[in-house]
């Protein structure tokens, strides 16, 4: 026996004796996450996280303080029972805890994986503000995603109502598009996925890397859309291949919904942008991912650049992807330049922190002022500038201030922008009379319902660049505005 | 749902250009002149290219798609026989052209470009405009599309770099006079290699002629999403797949674009004679040509 199981025999035992005490729970300790080595890890895009095993997870859940006024639930996009999922693990009834977290959120394994824990339910944990650190909350996205793997029930296909006659078509197969298609086809109605790739999956296929959520998971999900009768058709660029008009007006979709998630890539908008080596963090990672480039030359044949030293801008998770992918695809040196501090970096904690265990160089309170090229157009350095922290800006966070004449230049050979998305105009321009922001994301209202009727919307193309929960908690109100609407439609 | 894109024909235009014609009715349904589609011929492991739709047949539900043997994926394609079908076809892709009645339009063709060139000077030719036709190559095997452009051209000018065929000469010499005349056309359309298209539009902007080209950039997702295809256009960063594929030629800057449509090249040339080799053990015997 392990010590870890004879903890939890212990436990277990006080626990029928006469229950466990708050200090009891806090002298268990916070259980960390198993990962693979973090050396070996940087020559292969397996998954890093290797999850919890039983025993760790039930004196994880054990941690749980079962709080009256649940302050988890309330950090939670899409209001998961937390607390009673948790104190199902710390039983040990897994299937119990994974129904009702699968009440409230359809892709479990996904989230768990993924979900910034640290700034929504665990952010206000009570166990994390009684030591005063938010990584000692009861670790709960580890938990969810222990739950989904736990869950052998693979096969089972979630029930679906008799057919209403009725067309529901989903534009773009995200977080989003998924969990709208799977809810109107349980609903009864006839469901068509329309995809512009040549894979389903969105962002969680081509932009996610391997390392942190595996395609095996994403795809589990694809085929249970498939299973329960959904149509996904792939290469299909809606605008182009087919407007929304003529999906409405000529093939007889009663109801539309919108997830075609973030596009157009940011620059920064300064000298060498254009050189070759500079990629946007999309591009760079829909190489690697969809298209398998780590593989170029040994059956895959999209090329990516053959990257020595490469410099990644940005500090959210898209950043941290783009870093942790050179490394893996052989870079020798990854450095991460970021313009505000640390604390200030939206990427997660679990991500920064495994970025630096892989070797990546952190270069905080920097900022490119110019890329440099050679002849040939490809990219010899980056000339940075220095920052500093001044007054408060808008969002609350201190703005980055350049120190005059801090110019300095590093030796790169890649440069990979990961500084966020505009719109994706191709929706926009292609349906008149739906309505856009300024800054091109599509205008809804609380049920997700966009200007014209009929046609729903969610997911990055509504919030600007967002997140997996937010994206599938609009998909989930969304689907329920469609089947309202369309019960309502003769 | 599973659309089928078989291969209904396919002939060798010259050495490295192949055509085929292949079903794809949704793509032929939708589409207009200036369009083009992304390709894929795997669906794990494959690359995704793009390719100029160079015609349709809407009754049959199947396009016309050119092709240059230059990498690995363009070779493979090249292999495929007729019966035999291609994973994916995406689009159709980018904006269409703006047709309307210029009055003259003068279509430069360089090489493969003659395949996008087409369709447009046809639609051009249809809404009422005077065709002035200038296609050139290197020698007179690499001149593709000559009848098809002399049926809708009032006028067809074709030159070779090394006389083989029509005038000895670069498409910039005819273009220049014909730009010189007067009247002078109303509009110039380019399409070609990029070198090509710079020369086309010094030329045409001396002569203050407005010029449409169609850029051929490194392309992924064709939708918007990665940012490979930007090009840069009166000093302001432009996607080709979703501003594009034409511009004003005037405000290209085709320096840039050159530089990044060698980004691949030596992987590129790698894979391809990776290819070549395994042809050759199983039997394909055509050689390939490396990249220019
Ligand atoms: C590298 C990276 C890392 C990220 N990491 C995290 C993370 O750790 N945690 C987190 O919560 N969030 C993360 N995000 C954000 C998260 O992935 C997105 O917020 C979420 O995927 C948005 O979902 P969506 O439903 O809007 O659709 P998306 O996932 O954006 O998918 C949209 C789909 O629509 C398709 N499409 C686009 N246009 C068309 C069209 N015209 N016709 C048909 N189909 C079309 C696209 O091809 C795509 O497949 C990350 C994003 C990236 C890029
Ligand atoms: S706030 Fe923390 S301790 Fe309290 S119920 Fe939620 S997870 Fe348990
Ligand atoms: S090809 Fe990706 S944005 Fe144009």
């Amino acid at each position: 026996m392990t010590d870890d199981e004879k903890l939890l025999q212990q436990l277990l035992e006080k626990q029928k004796t006469g229950g466990l005490k708050p200090s009891d729970r806090f002298a268990i300790p916070s259980q960390p996450m198993p990962t693979q080595d973090e050396v070996e890890r940087r020559s292969n895009i397996d998954e890093v996280a290797l999850g919890y095993t039983e025993t760790s997870a039930r004196l994880e859940a054990m941690r749980c303080l079962q709080c009256k006024n649940t302050p988890c639930i309330e950090g939670c996009p899409v209001k998961i029972r937390i607390k009673d999922f948790v104190g199902a693990i710390a039983d040990g009834n897994f299937g119990e805890a994974l129904d009702i977290i699968k009440a409230n959120s359809l892709l479990p394994a996904v989230c768990g994986r993924v979900c910034p824990q640290e700034v929504q339910c665990q952010a206000p944990c009570t166990v994390g503000k009684k030591f005063k650190d938010v990584e000692k909350g009861v670790a709960v996205g580890r938990l969810e995603r222990f739950v989904a793997d736990w869950d052998k029930s693979g096969d089972s296909i979630p029930e679906v109502a008799p057919a209403t006659g009725k067309k529901v078509a989903v534009i773009g197969s995200g977080p989003g598009g998924v969990v709208v298609a799977a809810d109107t086809r349980r609903a009864g109605h006839d469901v068509t996925v329309f995809e512009a790739f040549h894979k389903p999956g969105g962002v969680l296929v081509y932009g996610i890397p391997e390392f942190r959520l595996p395609k095996a998971i994403v795809q589990k999900e694809i085929d249970t859309l498939t299973k329960m009768g959904v149509d996904i058709v792939c290469n299909f660029v809606v605008g182009r291949t087919r407007t929304i008009a003529e999906l409405m007006k000529e093939d007889g979709f009663d109801a539309v919904y919108i997830g075609v998630g973030a596009g157009l890539p940011r620059f920064m908008g300064i000298e060498g942008e254009h050189l070759v080596g500079v990629y946007s963090a999309n591009e760079y990672l829909t190489r690697a991912n969809l298209m398998k480039a780590y593989k170029f030359g040994k059956g895959a044949d999209t090329p990516i650049a053959m990257s020595k030293k490469v410099a990644v801008l940005g500090g959210g998770n898209v950043a941290m992807d783009s870093a942790r992918t050179a490394v893996r695809l052989g870079a020798e040196k990854v450095y991460l330049v970021y313009r505000r501090s640390e604390k200030e970096m939206p990427a997660r904690v679990e991500e920064v922190h495994h970025a630096k265990e892989e070797g990546i160089e952190f270069c905080i309170l920097q900022n490119p002022k110019r890329i440099l090229g050679n002849e040939e157009g490809y990219v010899t350095g980056m000339e940075c500038l220095k920052y500093e922290l001044g007054e408060p800006d808008d969002s609350g966070r201190r703005r980055p201030i350049p120190i005059k004449g801090s110019e300095f230049t590093i030796d790169v050979d890649t440069v990979i922008v990961a500084i966020g998305n505009g719109a994706n105009p191709l929706i926009g321009q292609t349906t008149p009379g739906l309505e856009l922001s300024k800054w091109g994301n599509i205008v809804v209202d609380e049920n997700c319902k966009t200007s014209l009727e009929g046609v729903y919307a969610g997911g990055d193309i509504v919030l600007g660049a967002a997140t997996v929960i937010l994206a599938m908690g609009q998909g989930r109100v969304a689907a329920a505005a469609i089947n309202e609407y369309l019960t309502g439609k003769a | 749902m599973n659309v089928s894109h078989k291969i209904l024909s396919k002939s060798q235009l010259s050495e490295n250009v192949f055509t085929v014609e292949v079903e794809a009715p949704l793509v032929a349904r939708a589409r207009k002149a200036g369009q083009f589609v992304i390709v894929g011929i795997s669906d794990d492991y494959g690359e995704r290219i793009p390719l100029t739709i160079a015609g349709v047949d809407t009754d049959k539900g199947t396009i016309r798609l050119i092709w240059q043997r230059v990498g690995k994926t363009t070779a493979e394609m090249a292999d495929l026989k007729i019966g035999e079908s291609i994973d994916y076809i995406a689009g159709p892709l980018g904006n269409p052209t703006h047709i309307e009645k210029f009055g003259t339009v003068v279509c430069v063709g360089g090489g493969i470009g003659n395949a996008p060139l087409l369709p447009i000077a046809t639609a051009m030719k249809e809404a009422g405009n005077k065709i002035i036709g200038i296609l050139g190559a290197r020698t007179k095997e690499l001149i593709i599309l000559e009848d098809e452009f002399a049926a809708i051209s009032d006028e067809l000018i074709v030159v070779t770099d090394d006389g083989s065929h029509g005038r000895k000469a670069l498409v910039t010499e005819p273009l220049q006079e014909i730009c010189s005349r007067d009247p002078k056309p109303d509009l110039a359309v380019a399409i070609g290699p990029a070198i090509m298209m710079k020369f086309c539009c010094r030329t045409t902007k001396q002569l203050d002629v407005p010029t449409q080209v169609s850029l051929n950039t490194i392309m992924v997702d064709g939708t918007g999403m990665c940012g490979g295809c930007r090009v840069e256009v009166g000093g302001k960063t432009k996607f080709v797949c979703v501003d594009g594929p034409e511009f004003d030629g005037h405000q290209v800057n085709f320096d840039l674009m050159m530089k990044r449509l060698g980004a691949y090249r030596t992987q590129e040339q790698k894979a391809s004679a990776q290819y070549a080799e395994h042809r050759c053990k199983i039997g394909l015997t055509d050689t390939i040509r490396k990249k220019q």
